[in-house]
Order: C-alpha cells, then sequence, then structure tokens
C-alpha cells in the first residue's frame, strides 16, 4: 500500500529558478526510503511539500490515495498524526524555554489525541532510550545526540505511519550518529521512514529503496541494493566515489 | 488537557547583581511612596500650610512653593503620577506594540514592508511632538491624554523590537515541528514566541517606563501634562523656574524625585536582563 | 629543519576543571597529522593553544613550541607575529573567516599585502593583482577574475572554503592547521577540498594539522593520527595502523562505527 505519493510535482519560488521539476515518487509503508542529494538537489523541499508546509507549483501529492490539501482541516488532522519530522539541528529545533515533557506532548496536545499524555510521553522517552527524569528538564541540560533523541521521542509520540528525517545524523559525532542510526532502525519496525541526507553511507544503513536527487530532478531510483552495486547515472557515480571509506586505508 | 500552561521560565542561576539591588530598591521606595499618598499625606496638598517659598526645615522637609504649599507632600503625589503614567504608558505600549509587532513578523512580505516602514516613521517622529499632537487632538490636557500619547509614542518602539524577536523565533526549526506537530498559529504565539521573546521585551518595558516618566514630565512642564491639583514632577519644576535664584530647592526636591526613580528603572531594567533571561543556550 | 610544531605535555584547565591534559604531538614539514576527537575532546581546544588563543579564562601548562618559539606564556605581541607566518588556520564555517562585506580578491589581497609587508617585499598594485589570480587559481577558484570581485555571500559553499584556503596560503604558512574544514561541505565538494588540501601540502611542503571526528575524512587527508578523548591521547600511529588495528577500546567503537557505514555503501538491506 501507498503512503505517499507524489506525481509530476514541481516547485518554484515567485517566478524564480525551479527549485524540484516533475518529481515522481512513491513511499510504500513498510520500505524505508532514502533521498539522496547534495545542497541545491531540492531534496528539503521535497520534504516540506510531503509535510504540507508548502505548495507544489505543479503536480499532485497525495497521503493514502487522498490529495493533500492543508486547507482540508479534518484530513489534515489525522495527516499531521500519521506524518511526523525529524530536523537537523538538534539544536535549534528544540523550544528552549519547554520542559522535555511539554515538547514531547506537544503532538498530542495540538492534534487533541485522546490519551493519557504522561504515559505515552513516558512510552516515547522510553523508546529513544531516554531516562523518565528527562522528561522534567530542558533541552539546554543535553548534549546534541540527546536533543535529536527527544526530538525523535516528539515524531513517533502520536504513533505515526510515517516519519521524515532531515539530515538528523550530520550534526552528530561518529559514535552518536551509530547509535541513533540503531535507533531509528529499532524505530522503523513499527513506522516507515523517508531519510533525506547528504550522506549515502547514513542513508544506505536503513533504506531499502533509494532516490538520488540532482539540481531539483530525479537522476535515479530504485531498491538500494541495485543502485549502489550497479548506479546507472554518472552523478551516482560521483557521489559514491566521493564518499569517504574507512576500507581504503585499513 | 490541551490548555497546557505557557512553559515556565527555566530554573536559574539568578545572580541579583547590586545594580539591579539598588534599582530595584529605588523603584521600590517610590511605588511605596506613591501607594502611601492614597491614604496619607503630610499635608493637605492644596492646602496653604506654611509661608511662602520657605526652605526645607523640620515642618516642611522640602520647603514650600510661593502658595504655601507643602513642597514634600507635591513631590510625594508626583511619585504616584509618574508611576500611573509609566504603568499606563507600558501597558498601552505593550497592548499595541507587541499585538503589532506579531502581525508584522507572521505577515506577508508585503504587509510586513508597509508595516515596518510605518514603524519607522513612527519611531522617527519626536516622542514629544507625537505626544502634543495627540494631547491637542483630544479634548485638552489631562492624565488620560498624557497616558495615551505616551503609550503611543512608545508603542512603535515596542512594535519594532516585537516584530525582530518574533522572526528570530519564528525561523527556528522547533517553529517547523510545532506546525507539523499540527499547533495553529496562535498556539504557536502562545507557546513558542512569547514564553521566547518576553525576557528581552520586559527589559525593554522597564526602560520605556523610564522613558515615559521622563515624557510626562516633559509634557506637564510644557503645561500639556495632567492639570492641578495633580502635582506632577514636571509641573513642580516649571513651576519653580521662575524663583529658582531665591528659592532653588523648589526645583532640586522634584528634580531629585525624577532623577531616582528614572536611574531606578534604568538600574532595575539592565538588572533585568541578566535574570531575565537564564537559559545560556548553548550553541 | 626542526619541528614546525612541537606540544609537549599540553594541559589545558577552565574553572580548575581539566579540558585537555598530558596532549603531546609533533609536526614537521611535508608531514600531515590527523587529530581525531569527537565533541568535548578538546581537538579543537588543542589547536587554539598552538596558535596561542585560547578562549578568555582557560590556562594551558606544558609546552608549545611553533616555530622554534614557546607560545605558552609568550606575550600576545609575539604570538601575533607567528600567526600568519608561520602557521594559517581555516575553519569548519568559512562564512566566519570571511569578511561579509568585502570583495573576496580584496580579502585575499589584504593578507598578500600583509605577508609582504612582513617580508620587506613591497608589491605593487599590479603585483598584488597577480598574486591573488596565482593563489585563486591554485586552490582550483574558477574565472578567479569575476570570482574575486564577489562578495562571500554569492558564493557556494566549496567556494568559500577555496577561498579560506586561498586565503590561508597568501600567508606562505609553513604550517596550516584544518579544524573540520569539510564538516560543512558537501560530499563530492569535501572529495575535492580533500584532494586540494593533499596537493597543496605535499607541494608547497607544508606541515598540516587537520582536525576532524570524521575517520575515513581523516584518513583522506593525513598519514599519522592522535585519537583524543575527554582531553587525554589514547591511541596514535600511522593511519593504517590505528584505523588497521586499533587498540584502545575507544578506538575500537570509532572504527567499527565507520566500518558500519563502509558495509552499508557496499551492501546495502
Amino acid at each position: 500500500m501507498s503512503l505517499v505519493d507524489l506525481a509530476a510535482v514541481s516547485f518554484a519560488y515567485g517566478r524564480g529558478r525551479s527549485v524540484l521539476d516533475g518529481v515522481d515518487l512513491r513511499i510504500e509503508a513498510g520500505r524505508n526510503l532514502g533521498i539522496v542529494g547534495e545542497s541545491g538537489s531540492g531534496k528539503t523541499t521535497i520534504l516540506r511539500l510531503m509535510l504540507g508546509l508548502a505548495r507544489p507549483t505543479a503536480g499532485r501529492i497525495a497521503f493514502r490515495g487522498e490529495p493533500l490539501d492543508p486547507g482540508n482541516r479534518p484530513f489534515m488532522r489525522g495527516f499531521r498524526r500519521a506524518v511526523q519530522a525529524v530536523f537537523q539541528d538538534p539544536y535549534s529545533s528544540l523550544d528552549p524555554r519547554q520542559k522535555v515533557a511539554d515538547i514531547i506532548a506537544e503532538p498530542l496536545r495540538s492534534l487533541k489525541v485522546e490519551t493519557d499524555v504522561d504515559a505515552a510521553v513516558a512510552g516515547a522517552l522510553a523508546s529513544v532510550d531516554l531516562p523518565p527524569d528527562t522528561a522534567g528538564r530542558y533541552p539546554h541540560e543535553f548534549s546534541g545526540g540527546q536533543r535529536q533523541r527527544i526530538a525523535i521521542a516528539r515524531a513517533i509520540v502520536s504513533r505515526p505511519d510515517l516519519v521524515l528525517a532531515d539530515e538528523v545524523v550530520s550534526a552528530l559525532d561518529l559514535t552518536t550518529r551509530i547509535r541513533i542510526v540503531d535507533l531509528l532502525k529499532t524505530l522503523s519496525e513499527k513506522t516507515t521512514l523517508v531519510l533525506v541526507s547528504h550522506d549515502i553511507g547514513f542513508v544506505a544503513l536503513l533504506c531499502h529503496d533509494l532516490v538520488i536527487l540532482e539540481k531539483g530532478r530525479i537522476v535515479e531510483q530504485g531498491p538500494a541494493r541495485d543502485i549502489l552495486s550497479a548506479p546507472r547515472h554518472p552523478y551516482t557515480r560521483r557521489l559514491l566515489a566521493s564518499t569517504p571509506r574507512l576500507a581504503d586505508f585499513a | 488537557m490541551t490548555d497546557a500552561a505557557p512553559a515556565l521560565a527555566p530554573p536559574a542561576s539568578r545572580r541579583l547583581t547590586p545594580a539591579f539591588l539598588v534599582g530595584a530598591a529605588l523603584v521600590g521606595l517610590h511605588v511605596a511612596v506613591g501607594l502611601l499618598t492614597l491614604v496619607w499625606t503630610p499635608y493637605d496638598p492644596a492646602a496653604m500650610t506654611g509661608g511662602r517659598l520657605a526652605p526645607p526645615s523640620l515642618l516642611h522637609w522640602a520647603g514650600t512653593d510661593r502658595l504655601g504649599r507643602d513642597l514634600f507632600t507635591e513631590i510625594m503625589i508626583g511619585a504616584r503620577i509618574a508611576l500611573a503614567v509609566g504603568s499606563g504608558a507600558v501597558a498601552i505600549a505593550a497592548a499595541i506594540g507587541v499585538t503589532v509587532g506579531l502581525l508584522a513578523a507572521f505577515a506577508s512580505r508585503a504587509v510586513d514592508d508597509v508595516l515596518a516602514a510605518t514603524l519607522d516613521i513612527l519611531i522617527a517622529f519626536p516622542t514629544l511632538l507625537l505626544a502634543m499632537l495627540i494631547v491637542a487632538a483630544g479634548d485638552g490636557a489631562n492624565l488620560g491624554t498624557a497616558i495615551l500619547a505616551i503609550g503611543i509614542a512608545a508603542s512603535a518602539i515596542v512594535a519594532r523590537l516585537t516584530r525582530i524577536l518574533a522572526r528570530r523565533v519564528l525561523a527556528m526549526d522547533y517553529i517547523t515541528a510545532a506546525r507539523v506537530s499540527g499547533t495553529s498559529w496562535l498556539g504557536i504565539v502562545r507557546i513558542h514566541v512569547l514564553p521566547n521573546i518576553w525576557p528581552t521585551l520586559i527589559v525593554n518595558f522597564a526602560l520605556q517606563f523610564g522613558l515615559a516618566v521622563i515624557a510626562e514630565a516633559s509634557l506637564s512642564y510644557l503645561g500639556l501634562g495632567a492639570p492641578p491639583p495633580n502635582a506632577s514632577w514636571g509641573r513642580l519644576l516649571q513651576e519653580a523656574q521662575a524663583t529658582v535664584y531665591t528659592a532653588p530647592f523648589g526645583a532640586i526636591a522634584p528634580g531629585i524625585a525624577l532623577v531616582s526613580l528614572v536611574i531606578g528603572l534604568n538600574l532595575f531594567a539592565d538588572g533585568l536582563r541578566d535574570v531575565a533571561d537564564p537559559t545560556r543556550r548553548r550553541r | 629543519m626542526g619541528d614546525l610544531l612541537t606540544i609537549d605535555d599540553l594541559s589545558i584547565r577552565h574553572a580548575g576543571r581539566p579540558l585537555v591534559s598530558g596532549v603531546s604531538l609533533s609536526v614537521t614539514a611535508g608531514e600531515r597529522l590527523g587529530l581525531i576527537g569527537e565533541s568535548g575532546s578538546g581537538k579543537s581546544l588543542t589547536a587554539l593553544a598552538a596558535i596561542g588563543l585560547l578562549p578568555e579564562g582557560m590556562t594551558a601548562s606544558g609546552s608549545v613550541r611553533l616555530a622554534g618559539r614557546e607560545v605558552i606564556g609568550a606575550a600576545d605581541r609575539d604570538v601575533v607575529g607567528l600567526r600568519g607566518t608561520a602557521v594559517a588556520t581555516i575553519f569548519q564555517e568559512p562564512l566566519t573567516a570571511l569578511d561579509p562585506l568585502m570583495r573576496i580578491g580584496d580579502q585575499i589581497a589584504e593578507v598578500a599585502r600583509r605577508r609582504a609587508r612582513r617580508d620587506g617585499r613591497s608589491l605593487s598594485r599590479a603585483g598584488v593583482a597577480a598574486e591573488v589570480t596565482a593563489l585563486m587559481a591554485r586552490v582550483a577558484l574558477p574565472d578567479p577574475a569575476r570570482l574575486s570581485r564577489a562578495y562571500p555571500h554569492e558564493m557556494s559553499g566549496g567556494q568559500r572554503q577555496r577561498a579560506a584556503i586561498a586565503m590561508a596560503l597568501a600567508c606562505r604558512p609553513r604550517l596550516l592547521i584544518a579544524d573540520e574544514p569539510t564538516t560543512a561541505l558537501d560530499v563530492t565538494t569535501q572529495a575535492e577540498v580533500l584532494k586540494l588540501l593533499e596537493t597543496l601540502v605535499r607541494e608547497e611542503n607544508m606541515g598540516l594539522l587537520f582536525i576532524s571526528h570524521d575517520l575515513p575524512v581523516v584518513g583522506a587527508a593525513v598519514d599519522r593520527v592522535v585519537v583524543l578523548r575527554a582531553g587525554e591521547m589514547v591511541e596514535e600511529g600511522t593511519v593504517a595502523e590505528v584505523f588497521g588495528r586499533p587498540r584502545h577500546p575507544y578506538t575500537i567503537g570509532l572504527v567499527e562505527a565507520a566500518r558500519a557505514f563502509d558495509r552499508a555503501i557496499g551492501a546495502a538491506l
């Protein structure tokens, strides 16, 4: 079953240069998708469009077959519950004046989810391996990796079907990165992930399918295994060749 | 449980600087005196209780004015007037300024440009001139028009500050996260924007309070403030001007009162800056 | 030919708390050393101590000799002369190193002129322009004539880092310190900048102190590495030794993490 469908989606600012050009992609439930691209590829724009934070200039986006219409309130309430996001910068993505409990509970309260909020927050904290007393503290008391866990807890508290993650490990250290990868792997047993990143190694650790994006166009897409073992497009080959590997030095 | 209280300020190591304590003490003294005048004054402010232009004495701590009224009593009442005008003007400036500033921050580019330009023009306009125009347009000078005039003049500055602060907050990822969480724009203002811009705004309100006290004294000095029997410091200064050589204390005493309150407010504002924003955002 | 940089038993404290303890390393001409560590390891502080720019309130003990001159305890005016002649530094975010209100060509020219003054050379206007063009070509910035008139915000991240490297080169330093210079860049740009650094250091016979948390990136830039953890050295050796046969549990963890990403590219789910 497809969760999200993008059909011939384009996006441009005003009458300016187009950021996305005729993008077709489908997110299937249970198959993690990696969207790989560098700066200027339009990967963050795709994410904003899929979150309903911006509307495409052309083309259609559908969630579970229904058009994604930010003006359709009843639809959006269900959509927001089902589709959540984690952002790149763990410092800017948590409100410094809110307690962790309130940060994590925000989707439940804003979407008026009828549930025991405290229990749901405690459950989300446990899922991201943070101690229960985290709830009563403020973001500035935590490291970058811990903050990213808090952001992930907020994204999963409404038990979404789909979590979109924008460069979630690029601001983190290597060992923290690998722990977040492990966490995301565990979470992806219950929810589908879309990872947007410039780091093909990170995306490859978690995704079944890949989309390679260059300058607003999809240059290659398909199962990750096929693309990594036999990249067809020159840009994909260059991306793979540019990724530093430990094996080259040891 | 959707109506969660807005976030509390994080617990902090609140260091009270000596400057803040001095400021708070000065402001506290004026507030106490101002409140006291509601129930008690040394003399009836309108009564002639001694000789004209008498120098300070045990009976009349600040001497008497040219009608023989007790100056200390008038200065005490002046504190009440100054504080009333200051708080009234800051309340108006806060209500109008924060609302307009938030609207500008959320508005489309075109609306924001128009609002920002309007605010810049208003700010370039001398506060006193603006206040005089408002007083002139109203039904003559009284306490209400003075408060309204000073408040409206100050609201432009508050609006511009609010707009800048709110824009900075709106650019943060936690606002995008809030939108993705389904939080409405009003909710975003209440839960995220206001708690984050409040500390800086509070400091600015304290400074605006001091400016409002000076503006009120200036208006009264020009005869555009509260009319007698409201004993404004500005009016006392103006009345003392003619006799400043023969009875200098008539000008010195209200001057000391005015300066001590304004300095107190400024020190208080400076100290508040350190106390109000304890979240050392690590970055 | 002595060492360009010799750090001996360096310790850095802040408010009584040790941030770096007992770090020793040296870089000679033509040598490329990597300083590996994660946040809080003290790797950037070590670099700042090396150029005498520790933040206020931090105290360093031990010895840091830069071009044969002791930095710790030296008066700032004595160290200023070394910065920009003996050593140049490039940082993670080139935007913070560049003046946003100055054309890029003028920024490089200013450094070149200052260096010429220090050497007692006089440079004509044409001489400066020629040097700027040469430096921009050296760091492979395209179309130097046009780009030298650009402001930093008009350039891409990769171009800005190249410009920052050109400014560093204009100092004609013997030692280049690079603190996470490619972390903010795209993968393909990162590969190009790493290649550029490698070529420059080899051809100019400079020393390189390369600081990063990213093992494969460090591997691409240097020959030898020192691994820092919580302010202490846990391991040192050649890239092949440390990455191939790590001994300390912390290094083993880092290598394992890096290998996991390697494997992912090799064989996906």
